[in-house]
């Protein structure tokens, strides 16, 4: 296998944890609600897929007690951000101290023991022998697979579907959408439970195929990671897993570096995946100064019926 | 009928808040939350030092004993890094204040997540203010440490693994590149290739020295054995730490050691039916069959002399460095797959360092350069191997400078 495989490797399986957080967190800023929650929503989902599987043994259960409590927690932040106008920032803020502590809490009788399964793998005999492809696509386990189909159905959702316009008006200009007869406060609050759901699955993701046992924090500030991969990818799903491989590819590539015998010292390294985006963000915005940036033109924004701005 | 609605809306929203803001301040990591921790923590000690106390005036000066005056039930803090349930560091540190508490058959305060920042001095000054004792458990706490033991001179300090030292404040620290060289036997015994991995942490001395004594152990049994390091720049990030031991595996690494405060590397080398070890504590749990072994901490003993010497008006402030020899430092039980014959080598060695009569820095010792660091018939001293700042012939990889 040759590094290249090797890197490839690595940044789908750091990556899916990330590409699904981002993937969430668009379609709830799509629909005009800012997603700063993250961190602590994920580190929920890590601690109660943890905590089911161990206590019944059953995946299928594990990840349904993850959607129960995205669910709630989508609920909540939208209840907060769309019921009551509540500044978003702060809401979401909250939910990540929230779900810090929750979990650090929640996760004390299971710290430490290793979960009893893995997540099953999807082994594609076909492929055996095609050099590269065999390697990198020929055990992933189905959340991966899940998590591409994810990228392709939500892309053709959001551009090619009459739903998706819909979304993309309630993000930009509820207003309109609401003369249009669509219904912003539902959706919204629909938009934002289901985009908690894959937030949550992404931490569930992280520790059922990535890291398998509950440690305090371990999530270690990937959910910010994932807040910034949304705007780096500017709120499009395909981008989004570009970005989400990127970024982990450079979480091995340091370490591949450093092998190498280089005399580049390994803080540096650290660095690069954000000077990178920094330096990518320069160029994009360099790029299409003049145009719109793809932010939803009315994020962060509350929608309140019949006011003028 | 509306007004009603929403008054009821409002206060729904004022007890969410409060839910969210509240559970948010108790337990997470940051700096207010630290100071918070600190402050519940100290209406207990505040109780229990009401009866015991001898001297009423405990804001300015608690221990108001001379030294050579014992205290006959003294106050004791702890502050911690992490959480106890890191199942690492801070893990051991707990277990050693569960055994001084049931020893001695008093209560310690604790403070879990205390940054290693200002807050720190913030927190280790309070707690000087109603204590006796108050021992900082990580390395970054040295220099709060020192402040607040100026200012608090009736007050002992016990600092891990610094050199900085005043008048009421020692250290604490042990030999545990000694139970690193014997993980380094059974790794240079269980690699086939020949091809060790480190999982470093940070590029400060306490990493070097173990990351040679782990070297020179493998090469006593394996003279062709090389040792691949990669540091992460941090203490724990399973994530990260997963990807370096990834790297060192595809690079071609069968045995991994990490220094690092999670069991992520050991699982990642479960997986590609490698071995491994850890850090700090018993890691055998996480991959029974991929586990070899790794140094371990047992600061239960110390605390309990300590604190005794306190009680007794026996306290100093030496620069304690504990080894095998008084159970400080330790190794892990050996993993199900290592043979018999290779846990009898490490048995062996163990027992020469339980005699206290060996030093793994003996010469002559090649740096990475072929240069003799170390000449025939010297010795480094404890203090020379504390700043050790060379990686041994053997190592592959750079100290960022």
């Amino acid at each position: 296998m040759d590094t290249f495989t090797q890197i490839v490797i690595a940044a789908i399986s750091s990556g899916t944890p990330l590409l699904f957080a981002a993937l969430g967190g668009i379609l709830i800023e799509r629909s005009g609600i800012i997603q700063l929650g993250a961190e602590g929503i994920m580190l929920l989902g890590a601690v109660i897929s943890c905590m089911t599987f161990i206590h019944t043994g059953s995946l299928p259960l594990a990840l349904l007690a993850v959607a129960g409590i995205s669910i709630a927690l989508g609920l909540v932040h939208a209840f907060m951000t769309v019921t009551l106008r509540a500044n978003q920032t702060v809401s979401g803020l909250a939910m990540t101290l929230f779900g810090t502590g929750l979990s650090a809490y929640l996760g004390k009788s299971v710290a430490g023991t290793p979960i009893p399964g893995s997540v099953p793998k999807l082994d594609l005999d076909f492929l055996d022998g095609v050099p590269f492809l065999s390697d990198v696509f020929g055990h992933l386990n189905v959340l991966t697979w899940f998590s591409f189909a994810l990228v392709v159905v939500l892309h053709l959702f959001i551009h090619r579907t009459s739903w998706g316009l819909h979304l993309r008006a309630i993000g930009d200009n509820p207003a309109t959408a609401d003369v249009m007869g669509i219904r912003v406060q539902t959706f919204r609050y629909g938009y934002v439970i289901a985009g908690t759901i894959l937030i949550g699955l992404a931490g569930a993701d992280m520790l059922l195929a990535y890291s398998p046992t509950w440690t305090e924090g371990m999530t270690a500030g990937r959910g910010w990671i994932a807040v910034a991969l949304i705007i780096f990818a500017r709120w499009n799903p395909v981008r989004a897993l570009l970005c989400a491989y990127f970024f982990g590819a450079m979480d091995t590539i340091g370490f591949k570096i450093q092998l190498i015998g280089s005399e580049i010292p390994s803080y540096f390294l650290k660095m690069i995946p954000y000077v990178v985006t920094i330096l990518v963000l320069m160029y994009l915005g360099w790029r299409s100064r003049n145009k719109l940036s793809g932010t939803p033109q009315s994020l962060g924004l509350p929608y309140i019926r019949e006011q003028r701005f | 009928m509306k007004k009603i609605k929403s008054t009821w809306s409002a206060s729904l929203v004022f007890v969410v808040m409060m839910v969210l803001v509240l559970s948010g301040c108790g337990n997470s990591n940051n700096g207010e939350s630290a100071g918070s921790s600190a402050s519940s923590s100290e209406s207990p000690s505040a109780s229990t030092s009401a009866s015991a106390a001898p001297s009423p005036s405990a804001s300015a000066s608690p221990s108001a004993a001379a030294s050579g005056d014992g205290i006959a039930n003294p106050r004791v803090a702890f502050v911690y890094i992490g959480p106890p349930g890191d199942g690492g560091w801070t893990f051991q540190h707990d277990q050693g204040v569960k055994y001084m508490e049931k020893e001695l058959g008093i209560k310690a305060d604790t403070v879990e997540n205390v940054p290693e920042s200002a807050d720190a001095e913030r927190i280790i000054t309070e707690l000087a203010q109603n204590h006796d004792i108050i021992f900082t458990t990580s390395f970054g706490y040295m220099d709060y440490t020192l402040n607040v033991a100026k200012k608090f001179p009736n007050v002992k300090f016990e600092h891990a693994g610094g050199y900085k030292t005043n008048d009421n404040m020692a250290t604490y620290f042990g030999k545990n590149w000694e139970a690193s060289y014997l993980s380094g036997i059974a790794a240079g015994k269980m690699t086939k290739k020949n091809h060790l991995g480190y999982v470093a942490a940070f590029p400060i001395p306490e990493l070097i020295y173990n990351i040679n004594a782990f070297t020179l152990g493998a090469q006593s049994v394996n003279k062709d054995v090389k040792v691949d390091v990669v540091w992460t720049n941090t203490w724990f990030d399973p994530t990260t730490e997963r990807n370096a031991a990834m790297s060192l595996l595809d690079k071609g690494a069968d045995v991994l050691m990490a220094y690092q405060d999670s069991p992520a590397s050991l699982q990642a080398a479960a997986e590609k039916g490698a071995m491994a070890g850890g850090n700090d504590s018993d890691m055998t749990r996480y991959a029974p069959k991929a586990y070899l072994t790794n140094p371990i901490w047992n600061w239960g003993p110390y605390y309990v002399k300590k604190v005794k010497a306190l009680m007794d008006g026996t306290w100093t402030n030496d620069q304690y460095l504990g080894s095998f020899t008084d159970g400080m430092v330790d190794i892990a039980p050996i993993g199900e797959s290592v043979p018999d014959d290779v846990k009898k080598l490490v048995e062996d060695q163990k027992a020469k360092f339980l005699a206290g009569d060996d030093n793994i820095y003996s010469g002559p010792i090649l740096d990475q350069s072929g240069a003799e660091k170390i000449p025939s018939g010297k010795s480094l001293t404890d203090a020379e191997i504390l700043e050790m700042n060379w990686f041994v012939q053997g190592v592959e990889g750079t100290i960022p400078q």
